[in-house]
């Protein structure tokens, strides 16, 4: 067997292999999509988004639970991101002397994969047990503390992918450095930079560790921030656990729901990416 | 190779740079050896010399575009209309806007063709939306882009061809009428047309601007410029008016790299 066919063979090998990896880790992910689709569907009607979650034994939907969800995911994603984002530009644009970049870098890779009960937990033992009471803003805080190292290292990243011939020719007109970060680096990063918004959101809305100890679950519709309130994550979590059918059926279909939210994300975190304009 | 001040042999002119005892390092590497240098205003100014030389480097000290590089330093004196510029006094930004700059790759912002150049120009001045206008079309019409450009002024810039995002940032450089343009290799990665229309611009630059230019490309140097320094190793080999630095070399090392039989 001469040199070339020898390696036409391992190449096929391979490709083989990987190929089947790739097939056995698709096999799982298609397995629970369909298994959340088979007992989720039936529960997915108008309903769900009318009605407050029920009693058991009595007819409801979801809709508290929605509702706060998107509040505390929104809430948390607002409280997150600017400083997510800040952090990221002084990483990435400022950071290139002394040891005060490297360092928090390093801590924020290690917050960036804290388990989300530990940060849940950490919020309960500092705000919760202090105030006396679990609240949507509790939840919102570790909502935040999740987004922050996301967007954090997303925009870093980001951001030292522009290549600094861009900086220098901003610089090289005369603009002081603030104006050549806002108006030239950070437009440039602009599509990665959203993306990892994106993904940070979607990051956050399967959450249920971080609100279980810090917004709890609330039976009923409430806007008030400073009380606990109901969460899509949680509710499943309740839900699932309980020994009541139609609060089964209601739970997959609130697990679909928080299922059909992520892939949206992704999709649009995708989409985005890949309409920015090429800029180098 | 020696520390004596190289000057052109030609008639009294007036200084816009002067270098002396220019060193320069990139942490522990030497790359610019006593350099000693007079470059006159209004005139095109080229550097030669093989990759490595330090040409780069040196036209990067004009405008001390290595100062958003820690590791990076230079020592010495560089005179502008008289004034240190590598004195810790020295303002970068309003250098920068005196000394503009143009690079190898073109580097257009991600913004519209027109605020491309507004951007700059924003930066030291408060024009009227007309006077804006009026500018930009001014840059634009100097580097040859204008009628290519007129009627879609508010796409991006990124959605232009190379030559022409070449010629946007040559546009913008003039746009803020700067007095000293730092041209380092402009036309290296463009076709023959747009190279052919970048040294037109130049030609057409220098009455109203000094030039300094820096070229890998020996038929470019003799072409456009007026005076020519050779460079090899961080050392200034020579430098004269560029007639004589191409047809009668004073140092031997000049007439090798020149003639081809080295670099």
């Amino acid at each position: 067997m001469n040199l070339y066919t020898r390696r036409l063979l391992i190449n096929r090998f391979n490709l083989a292999v990987s190929l089947l990896t790739m097939l056995f880790g698709l096999f799982w992910l298609g397995w629970i999509l369909f298994t959340l689709f088979k007992a989720g569907f039936g529960g997915l009607s108008a309903r769900l988004f009318l009605e407050m979650t029920p009693p058991p034994g009595s007819d409801g939907g979801l809709l508290n639970a929605i509702a706060g969800s998107l509040l505390m995911g929104a809430a948390g994603t607002i409280l997150g991101t600017p400083i997510g984002i800040l952090a990221g530009i002084y990483l990435a644009e400022f950071g290139n002397r002394g040891w005060l970049a490297p360092v928090t870098l390093f801590i924020n890779d290690i917050l960036l994969s804290a388990p989300s009960i530990v940060i849940g937990l950490f919020i309960y033992a500092v705000y919760v047990i202090t105030v006396g009471h679990f609240s949507a803003w509790a939840g919102t805080m570790a909502l935040a503390l999740i987004v922050i190292p996301v967007v954090i290292r997303t925009t870093e990243n980001m951001l030292r992918l522009v290549p600094d011939s861009l900086r220098e020719a901003a610089a090289a007109l005369g603009a002081p450095q603030w104006k050549v970060i806002t108006f030239v680096t950070v437009r440039a990063a602009k599509a990665g930079i959203i993306t990892g918004i994106l993904l940070a959101v979607a990051r956050i809305s399967g959450e249920t560790a971080p609100l279980l100890f810090t917004a709890l679950n609330n039976q009923f519709w409430t806007p008030n921030m400073n009380s606990p309130m109901a969460n899509l994550p949680v509710v499943i979590f309740q839900f699932a656990m309980s020994p009541y059918e139609d609060w089964h059926k209601l739970a997959w279909a609130g697990a679909l729901l928080i299922t059909l939210g992520v892939l949206a994300l992704n999709i649009l975190a995708r989409v985005f990416f890949q309409n920015r304009t090429a800029t180098y | 190779m020696n520390a004596a001040v190289l000057q052109p042999t030609e008639q009294v002119l007036v200084q816009k740079i002067q270098v002396k005892n220019l060193n320069f390092y990139y942490g522990g590497f030497h790359a610019l050896k006593d350099i000693n240098l007079e470059i006159p205003e209004r005139k095109v100014t080229a550097f030669i010399g093989p990759s490595g030389c330090g040409k780069s480097t040196l036209l990067r000290t004009f405008n001390r575009m290595y100062a958003l590089y820690p590791k990076q330093e230079a020592r010495g004196e560089i005179f502008i209309d008289g004034e240190d510029i590598l004195s810790p006094r020295q303002d970068l930004n309003t250098l920068r806007a005196k000394v503009g700059m143009v690079f190898q790759k073109p580097t257009p912002f991600p913004m519209s063709i027109y605020d491309n150049i507004a951007f700059g120009v924003r930066l030291y001045e408060s024009l009227s939306t007309r006077e804006m206008d009026e500018r930009v079309e001014w840059a634009l019409r100097k580097a040859a882009l204008w009628e290519e450009v007129k009627d879609k002024l508010k796409q991006n810039g990124t959605s232009l061809s190379g030559g022409q995002q070449q010629r946007l940032c040559i546009a913008r450089g003039i746009a803020v009428k700067p007095e000293v343009l730092l041209l380092d290799e402009p036309a290296s990665a463009l076709d023959p047309i747009s190279t052919g229309r970048i040294e037109e611009l130049v030609h057409e630059l220098k009455n109203d601007y000094t030039i300094v230019i820096v070229t890998h490309n020996m038929q470019q140097a003799a072409r456009v410029s007026d005076y020519t320094a050779y460079m090899y190793l961080g050392d200034m080999v020579e430098f004269g008016v560029t007639d004589e630095v191409f047809i009668k070399p004073k140092k031997k090392e000049t007439e090798d790299y020149i003639t081809g039989r080295f670099g």
